[in-house]
């Protein structure tokens, strides 16, 4: 910036020349209607861009109605399956009520189980991923490209596959540590964060690249040790990243079913994915009302997460393909 | 030290290469001076619970009997502590933390998985053959008619660091000796107790249990066979109250010399004949059996036995089907609705996007259980209010259901196609289309050859990763569907919707009996597919020749 020559500044020419047609106003409709050059202006909005808002509804209502349709149900205490079909015929919060008032099915330890195991596990998964991509990226060792070849490989297998090993592994280690075996909470965060470099370590490492080195550089040459870099230089500079993997993978925990399932086997140990299940299963259609108000709480934190954090989404997920 | 500060100043007489080494020096020098004593203290309180913990998991381990694992465990904590001491080896410090994770619950359990498939573990093939010898004997118990009656204590180890909750039986003979055991171990002498009233009060190393403990550990008390001797045939000893034991044999005579088991009520001869149970000459097996090592066995059922290979094959097929049918519909809505919201001139775009992402952020088995609702023949939203009452079979018709999946994976999928066809999109520069349409190209045909062929190439790894996750989409079809309709005719339990992933948890994990053998060797199928996949993928797209 500072490398432009200081010269007068060139007066600003008026650029906006109108050459094409004026810009349409479609808002005038109704009132010129029975002139032919609006009408014909109509006709080329609707060629160019007003078809694309009936498109943009049709999606809306394709994208929009399950949920409308759970939380509608959510609202009608005491529905079953058959009466949720009438739309907000019946709006109360009698289900929410009732959610957390079932000995059977302990609603409230599932939620909590969920978000301490979704939290711990999400955020165990950012710092493996971040201190391997920081490896991966800044450091030059040998063995570094299998290591990166075979990270993105082991991301196409999924730790479900080997689930029944998990569960033998598991069962073997219960009978000499209970408390990290099967039934166990913290057993399944290890699990899941076995999965952590797999799955994180790839789109990370792709952003810290971008991150320049002369940034390390700079600091190492002001004194910085390589854990001060990184904790206090690198990591705030691809926070972006971060969020956007703690993001998914909060998610992909909340969802996790298989693995869970197998591990946990008390009702008050469970998590909302293996509750809400089974809950569904035992009780099929009389209390659809409770399973949705359950859905519906469930969905809150998730939905909040990714509308709040959508800017930074898209951009993580085009990172990986799009350069 | 101070005057590699003073000095040094570039440009001066020194050559490039001296430099280099006083850089060399002196970045030795921040590197050792900035790990501030702090940092050192944190790494030291660190690695010594490591280390702690370490050593107290081997002790446990090692009273276990689990030598190997317990030497890994050593092991390991001194390759961290070693790692983490030892100044440089600076890859290893950030790559071990992950690493430890990935090695136990990825690879190791896919290595673990490969030896579970070869061999026959499973519902009553779980353990070894002693335990099945055991487990045979305490199942058929009844008492010695006219058997002693003993006055017995119950005991539990003392201490509270590294004692089992294992509890033990004492008994006082006619002789007054002391006899004492466990069900893991048969009784044995011992001569550090003290007797009261021909009861056992004491033992040294171990404490009786109280009366209110009795009570407290009921079940597991009267559930407690101790062994009378190492041979199995003499009897174990139980008790009902905690306070009087019986002698009770076995109604099966085990003859450790020929191996066999006889029935001392019909006399019936059963024989270890190598496939991990005692079998009678009429087939007849005594369950449990044990676990034992089946070789190829598995893969051959998988591909010989009828009702079994059968519903394999359509499985298969069907989940290749269902994955590429996935990518391809998502892929295209995704895409067709990227370039329709491409248009700048276009309003309120950014709203339309938010609702789209609503779909792809509420959380996926939620969604299918939802649908699920909605699609019930009977009662859903779908047959009785879009349809007016109609009674369309979603999910139960075999091949309906198999289009309600695609319908709710599409309604799961396309915003996450359409956001990154979005943003590649817009990464493709528009003066190449326009270039085009200078050229006379029609708008199609300038997308067709220009666009779509860039676009693949940029999301191919995405399209891939896509392919992969919905081959082993076990929520959407375990949670819509749960697999069903269900195909009676097949030997194992699986649907007409039933993926392979979903297929090997029915196996494992679903209904009476379980086959981890066969689930194992289903998901080393799975593993050898989605490999050459991904192989074959990433060499077509050179992807991985990019890794630098």
């Amino acid at each position: 910036m500072a490398m432009t020559a200081p010269g007068p500044a060139a007066p600003i020419a008026p650029t906006e020349q109108k050459v094409g047609p004026v810009r349409l106003q479609w808002w005038k409709f109704g009132r010129t209607e029975n002139s032919p050059l609006t009408r014909r202006h109509f006709k080329k909005w609707w060629r160019e861009t007003g078809w694309r808002h009936l498109v943009g509804a049709a999606i809306v209502i394709f994208s929009v109605f399950p949920l409308v349709y759970v939380l509608s149900a959510s609202l009608n205490p005491g529905g079953t399956l058959i009466s949720a079909n009438s739309l907000f015929s019946n709006i109360s919060l009698g289900s929410y009520v009732e959610l957390f008032n079932r000995p059977q099915q302990p609603y409230a330890a599932w939620f909590l189980n969920t978000l301490v195991i979704g939290l711990t596990a999400s955020a165990g998964s950012v710092l493996l991923g971040a201190l391997a991509a920081y490896a991966f990226s800044r450091m030059r060792f040998t063995g570094r490209r299998v290591g990166l070849i075979t990270l993105v490989l082991v991301q196409m297998f999924p730790q479900l596959l080997a689930m029944v090993a998990i569960f033998l592994l598991m069962m073997g280690i219960s009978e000499v540590f209970p408390a990290l075996g099967l039934n166990s909470q913290i057993g399944l965060i290890m699990v899941y964060l076995g999965g952590a470099l797999g799955v994180n370590t790839y789109l990370m490492y792709g952003f810290f690249n971008t991150v320049p080195t002369s940034i390390d550089e700079a600091a190492h040459i002001d004194g910085a040790g390589h854990a001060r870099i990184f904790f206090t230089i690198i990591l705030p500079l691809v926070s972006p990243i971060l969020a956007v993997v703690a993001l998914l993978s909060l998610v992909a925990t909340l969802s996790e079913f298989v693995i869970a399932s197998v591990l946990l086997r008390d009702p008050e140990r469970q998590t909302l994915a293996v509750g809400l299940y089974q809950f569904i299963s035992q009780e099929t259609s009389q209390n659809w009302s409770v399973f949705a108000a359950g859905a519906v709480l469930a969905a809150v934190i998730p939905v909040a997460l990714f509308l709040l954090l959508q800017r930074y989404i898209v951009s993580g997920l085009t990172a990986g393909s799009v350069k | 030290m101070a005057e590699e500060t003073t000095t040094g100043k570039p440009g001066s007489r020194s050559t490039s290469r001296k430099l280099t080494r006083r850089q060399k020096q002196a970045s030795a020098f921040i590197d050792a001076t900035t790990t501030g004593w702090k940092m050192m203290l944190f790494k030291i309180i660190v690695l010594g619970l490591l280390c702690a913990t370490a050593v107290y998991a081997a002790l446990v381990l090692f009273m276990n009997d689990r030598w190997l694992v317990g030497s890994l465990v050593l092991v390991g904590a001194a390759a961290l502590t070693w790692i983490y001491l030892k100044r440089g080896v600076l890859p290893a410090k950030y790559l071990a933390p992950g690493l430890v994770f990935l090695l136990i619950f990825q690879i190791f359990v896919v290595l673990y998985s490969g030896y579970v498939a070869f061999t026959n573990y499973g519902t009553g093939h779980n353990s070894t053959k002693d335990h099945a010898i055991q487990a045979i004997m305490l199942q058929s118990q009844d008492r010695v008619p006219d058997s002693p009656t003993y006055a017995v204590a119950v005991l539990e180890e003392s201490g509270d660091l590294l004692a089992s909750d294992e509890l033990y039986f004492a008994i006082v003979s006619n002789d007054e000796e002391v006899f004492i055991g466990s069900e893991e171990e048969p009784l044995e002498l011992t001569t550090e107790a003290q007797i009261e009233e021909g009861r056992v009060t004491a033992v040294e190393g171990y404490e009786v249990l109280e009366f209110r403990d009795l009570l407290e550990r009921q079940t597991s008390i009267t559930d407690l066979s101790v062994p009378m001797s190492e041979d199995p045939n003499d009897g174990y000893l139980r008790t009902q109250d905690g306070q009087r034991a019986y002698v009770y044999t076995s109604r099966y005579i085990y003859d450790d010399a020929a191996d066999t088991m006889t029935s001392t009520e019909t006399g019936v001869v059963y024989r270890d004949t190598g496939e991990g149970a005692f079998i009678a000459d009429d087939g007849e097996q005594l369950m449990p059996g044990w676990q034992i090592n089946v070789g190829m066995d598995n893969f051959v059922r998988a591909v010989t036995e009828e009702s079994i290979r059968g519903p394999l094959i359509y499985v298969t097929l069907w989940t290749f089907a269902f994955a590429f049918l996935s990518v391809a519909t998502t892929f295209a809505l995704g895409l067709f609705l990227a370039m329709v919201f491409n248009d700048k001139q276009m309003k309120s775009r950014k709203y339309y996007r938010l609702v789209m992402i609503l779909p792809y952020a509420f959380p996926g088995f939620l969604s299918a259980l939802v649908w699920a609702g909605m699609m019930n023949q009977e009662f859903g939203f779908i047959n009785n209010v879009l349809f007016g009452g109609a009674s369309i079979p979603w999910l139960t018709d075999p091949w309906l259901a198999k289009v309600s999946i695609l319908i709710v994976n599409l309604w799961l999928g396309f915003p996450y196609m359409f956001l990154v066809c979005t943003g590649a999109l817009q990464s493709i520069p528009e003066e190449l289309t326009e270039a085009a349409q200078v050229d006379g190209a029609k708008a199609f045909q300038a997308f067709k050859s220009i666009k779509l062929p860039l676009l693949l190439t940029a999301l191919a790894p995405l399209l891939i990763s896509s392919f992969a996750f919905n081959f082993n989409n076990f929520n959407l079809v375990y949670m819509l569907t749960g697999g069903g309709p269900r195909d009676v005719s097949a030997g194992v339990s699986v649907g007409s919707t039933d993926i392979l992933i979903s297929m090997v948890y029915k196996v494992a994990f679903v209904g009476a009996q379980a086959d981890y053998g066969l689930a194992s060797a289903f998901s080393i199928l799975i593993f050898i597919i989605v490999g050459t996949i991904s192989v074959l993928a990433f060499r077509k797209t050179k992807a991985l020749e990019e890794l630098n």
